[in-house]
Order: structure tokens, then C-alpha cells, then sequence
């Protein structure tokens, strides 16, 4: 498959599948205003989502394939198929965890969309400029969970303790290119890294949080090799698409 | 002024259609009937988050997923308002909350009822909304003031999701065999609790003429109900599906329809807690309180120390 397509869908599926996990929260969090955040981000990445899955579906279109819809893309392809990172079929965990998979997650999606932005396909980076704004405030909420509950109680700060040493190991694949990366545009992944390294230390360091040292770091979630928790998450959200097949909703 | 003066200039007020605000003078049943009214409305929104947030992970496209979590969101922001309303009759949020979860505060019994299919997004949508809508567009008048507010806000919301609940029906309804039997199952077993959401007969209603007098209601339940038979006897019609009353039928004379006898025993069932979901709703509800408490006691932390830190860190710079 065409790099640029590969790459437009695991933009795609990250942003879905982390939708899909914060969704859960909605009706359930912590304090009704917290719970209309959460969903805001929720919507915020699945219109992402969507932006990234038209694109790709004109793209394959294009290509010769037929009949590609967003849907088709979000509904009809398997595990193997889909290639979001691994943090973001991440389990929701407390809400320690899910404000810091969201919080790795956003300013992750800060930088590399910053650099989408100077690249030369104009659709990508009308995507991006859009998605950053939001992006943007998405940073401002999970970082400031993640120092109120670092340097909150005793017990919210070893929940943090606890979530970072969750997810710290799903964080290294965002600085590991496939192959599909690095034909398509040039992304300085030296540069993504230390800006993300920077930007979580300064907030970590706020909360009183201890920033990890070599920690081994699972990859695999671009190339479709993925954490068993993405069967459930596909088997949930497939369901009426796989049942009744064709239908339109 | 005597309580009797108070009571009149009070009565007189409502009768010249002045709102009532939270610091004029008002009779404490007025204000314990409006504060009940309210928070219980205030319940309703957030737990009918939990039927319909049910299938937001199973929405079968990526739009309707995005209407979803966009209309339950709605939901939260409507009970953030009622909950503020509430709050100026002088109960807490706190307070209201914990008499939900004792089970001392009610909620609407519509959302007992468990959401079995997609079919039954639309559904809600457009007879439970529906329903809603009728209430609250009279509500917009009530004669509290901040009440009355709440509700215009939320019936501009509110309309617009009954729009997209008949209109997710009209694409089942135009569907695969599969999609059309799923619309006409979730109107039938949505179609009676919608009924029972105006409440009791108005001959057994309790709180109806004191209400009424007041201005905190200005149709009685028999009368938003018949409204309600008769705008969805005619829209079930472009869905080309049926509602499951055998005695509905439209009365030349009256030129309104005739329906059938509502399930009291059933309202009464639901009313008292043995609904299908009762003991889920309130259960997920205290489950995400208690779940909760630690994030909440972090927030109130770090505000305290944040705060004491301040004067300390001028005081080191001066």
C-alpha cells in the first residue's frame, strides 16, 4: 500500500481508538464538569479521525479501489489492519491513567502535527492546522491533571506513580519510524523526540512526578502488531457493521 | 409585612406574569416544590446519560457515533444548568446528589427502561425527547426565573435531538427487513413508558393544582400527554411504521386521537424502583461518585496547598 495512504490511516486510527477508550468515561467521571471534558476530547479526536479517514478513502479511491468510505475504513478492517499506536488501545485504567495516556498522547500529536504543517500535501496539513488548535487545549487539560494529581493527596500521587509506569513503555514507539514514515515526508524524529521529552519533564517535574530511565519500550502498533486489548476494542465497535453487512445507518 | 401580605404580593406577582427571583420572598412550599422540580429534573438529564451512552462504543458509523456523544454531552451540560438553577433555592449540588444516590430524590422513569438496540437511539430521540420537549417548552414559562431560563437553553438543545432521533428512525424505516423490524420493535417498547413520562392521571396527580396555581406548571399531565398522542400518531405515519395501541384511533369529533388505557400498575412498578434498570442506573451513578472521590480530594488538595503556596512566594520575593 502507498505510504502516504498508510501513514494518513495510522494518524486515522489513533485518533480513533483513543476516542473510542475516552468514550467510556462519558456518563461515569469523576465530577460532571470533568466528564463534559473528557467527552469534548472524545469528539475533538474522533472528527480528527474522520478527516484523516476521508482522506485516506480518496486517496485509495483514487488508487483504484473501490467503494472506500470513512466507515468502511473505521468498520471493515481487522486487528492486523489497524495501526494506532499501542498507547491508545491502552485500558482506561483510573482516571490517573486515563488523563496521562491522553496527556503522552497530545503533546506527542503537537509536534508531529507541527511538522506536518511545513510539509507539501496541503490536505494533511489543512488536517493539522485544524487539529492543533484543539490540540492545544487538550495539552492545557491533561497537563493539569497530571500535576494536580501528582502533587495532589498521597494517594493520587502514587496512582500517577502507577500510570506512568503503565503506559511509559507504549511511549517509545511514537519516535520509532516504520518504513511508510520515512518514505513519505521528512519528519525529524530526533527533534519529535527531545520536543516531547522536554514538554512531559517540565510537567512531571511540576507534579513531583519522577521521570523514567530506561525503561524497555514496546512497538509494533504501526505495522498492525498490536496489544490484545485492540481485539475487544474492534469485536465492540464493529459489531453492528459485521452483523448486518451493507446496511446503511 | 405579615406572612398574609407576603403570600398575596407573592401570588400577585406570578399572577401578572413577573418571574420570581432567588432573593424575593417566597412561600416555602413554593420553593421546596421548585427545588424537587428541579433537581429531579436535574437527575433525569445525568442518568439518561447512562441509556444512551450505552451504545456510544457500538455506533454503527462514525456519525452517528459523533451525534451521540454530542447529544450526551448535551445531556451533562443541561444537568450542570439545572443543578445551578437548583442551587439558588438554596440546596447544594452535593446535597443533591447524595439524595439521589440514597434513593430519596427521583428521577424520570423513562430511563429504567434498558436500551436493547441501535433502534432504540432513535427512539429516545424521538418519543422520549419528544415528550421531554412538550414539558419543556412549557417549562420556558414557568414562573421561576431561573428555571424558566434553564429551559429555554435546553429546549433549543433538545429540539434538535428529537430532529435527529426520527431522522436515524427514517433511515432504519427505509432499510434492510433486519433494520426495519429493529425501528418498529423500539417503538413498541418505547412507546408506552414515553406515555407514562407525563406522569399520573391529572385526577390522581397530587402536586397539579398548587402547581398550577403557581405557575410552576401551566397544562396539566392529561393535557401535555394528548398533545404528545397527537403529534406522534401522525409522524409514526411518514415512518410507515405502527405504535402499539390497538385503541388508537383519530376521533372526527374531537378532532384529536383516542388512545388506549395506560399500564398503571406498571408506572406504579417503575415508580417504586422495580423497572428493568433501576438498580443499574442508580448503581453506575454511585459507582462513578465513589470512584471519583479520590480525584475529587486531589482537585480540593492541590487548590489548598496551590493557594498557600502563594502568599509565601510573594513573601520571598519582597
Amino acid at each position: 500500500m502507498n505510504p502516504l495512504i498508510q501513514f494518513t490511516l495510522f494518524l486515522a486510527d489513533s485518533n480513533l481508538i483513543l476516542s473510542q477508550k475516552n468514550a467510556e468515561w462519558c456518563g461515569h467521571g469523576p465530577i460532571l464538569e470533568q466528564d463534559i471534558a473528557i467527552t469534548n476530547i472524545t469528539l475533538d479526536l474522533l472528527g480528527q479521525a474522520r478527516y484523516f479517514y476521508q482522506y485516506a478513502a480518496e486517496l485509495m479511491n483514487q488508487a483504484g479501489h473501490t467503494h472506500i468510505t470513512e466507515d468502511s475504513l473505521a468498520y471493515l478492517r481487522t486487528e492486523r489492519e489497524f495501526k494506532n499506536l499501542l498507547l491508545c488501545e491502552q485500558p482506561n485504567g483510573d482516571w490517573a491513567q486515563t488523563v496521562l495516556r491522553q496527556f503522552f498522547y497530545s503533546v506527542y500529536q503537537q509536534s508531529l502535527y507541527q511538522q506536518i504543517l511545513q510539509q507539501s500535501n496541503s490536505q494533511l496539513s489543512a488536517i493539522a492546522e485544524k487539529s492543533l488548535k484543539e490540540i492545544t487545549y487538550h495539552i492545557k487539560w491533561s497537563s493539569e491533571w497530571v500535576v494536580r494529581l501528582g502533587d495532589g493527596t498521597p494517594l493520587s500521587h502514587h496512582k500517577m506513580l502507577q500510570a506512568i509506569k503503565a503506559l511509559w513503555p507504549y511511549t517509545g514507539e511514537f519516535f520509532t519510524p516504520t518504513d511508510f514514515e520515512k518514505e513519505i515526508i521528512p519528519i525529524d524524529y530526533e527533534k519529535l523526540k527531545m520536543q516531547w521529552i522536554d514538554s512531559v519533564q517540565n510537567v512531571l517535574e511540576e507534579a513531583g512526578l519522577p521521570m523514567p530511565q530506561n525503561i524497555f519500550m514496546h512497538t509494533g502498533g504501526k505495522l498492525g502488531s498490536h496489544t490484545e486489548h485492540l481485539g475487544y476494542i474492534l469485536a465492540e465497535m464493529q459489531y453492528l457493521q459485521r452483523t448486518y453487512p451493507n446496511a446503511q445507518w | 409585612m405579615a406572612i398574609h401580605d407576603l403570600e398575596n404580593a407573592f401570588q400577585q406577582k406570578i399572577d401578572n406574569e413577573i418571574k420570581i427571583e432567588p432573593k424575593d420572598w417566597m412561600p416555602d412550599a413554593y420553593r421546596k416544590t421548585n427545588t424537587r422540580q428541579i433537581s429531579q429534573h436535574a437527575h433525569s438529564e445525568i442518568v439518561g446519560m447512562l441509556p444512551e451512552g450505552n451504545w456510544i462504543t457500538r455506533a454503527p458509523s462514525l456519525k452517528r457515533k459523533a451525534i451521540l456523544i454530542a447529544k450526551v454531552q448535551d445531556e451533562a451540560g443541561h444537568g450542570l444548568y439545572l443543578y445551578s438553577a437548583a442551587e439558588t433555592l438554596g440546596s447544594s449540588r452535593e446535597q443533591m446528589i447524595d439524595e439521589l444516590h440514597s434513593g430519596k430524590a427521583k428521577y424520570s422513569s423513562i430511563f429504567n427502561y434498558p436500551t436493547l438496540t441501535w433502534a432504540d437511539m432513535g427512539a429516545i430521540g424521538w418519543l422520549v425527547d419528544g415528550a421531554a420537549i412538550l414539558n419543556q417548552v412549557m417549562l420556558c414559562r414557568t414562573s421561576y426565573g431561573p428555571y424558566a431560563r434553564a429551559n429555554v437553553r435546553i429546549c433549543k438543545e433538545e429540539s434538535f435531538h428529537q430532529r435527529q432521533g426520527f431522522e436515524s428512525l427514517l433511515v432504519l424505516s427505509k432499510g434492510t427487513k433486519e433494520q426495519k423490524e429493529m425501528c418498529q420493535d423500539a417503538i413498541n417498547r418505547w412507546w408506552w413508558p414515553s406515555l407514562m413520562m407525563f406522569g399520573p392521571k391529572d385526577s390522581e396527580s397530587t402536586n397539579s393544582d398548587q402547581s398550577i396555581k403557581w405557575k410552576i406548571k401551566r397544562k396539566t399531565n392529561d393535557e401535555l400527554r394528548r398533545q404528545f398522542v397527537n403529534m406522534i400518531a401522525e409522524q409514526v405515519k411518514l415512518l410507515g411504521m405502527t405504535l402499539p395501541d390497538p385503541d388508537l384511533k383519530y376521533n372526527n369529533q374531537t378532532g384529536q386521537y383516542d388512545f388506549g388505557e395506560i399500564n398503571w400498575d406498571e408506572f406504579w412498578n417503575v415508580v417504586k424502583g422495580n423497572g428493568p434498570c433501576n438498580e443499574q442506573r442508580l448503581q453506575a451513578r454511585r459507582k462513578a461518585h465513589e470512584e471519583g472521590a479520590w480525584v475529587r480530594e486531589a482537585a480540593v488538595a492541590y487548590a489548598e496547598k496551590k493557594q498557600s503556596r502563594q502568599p509565601n512566594e510573594k513573601t520571598d520575593a519582597a
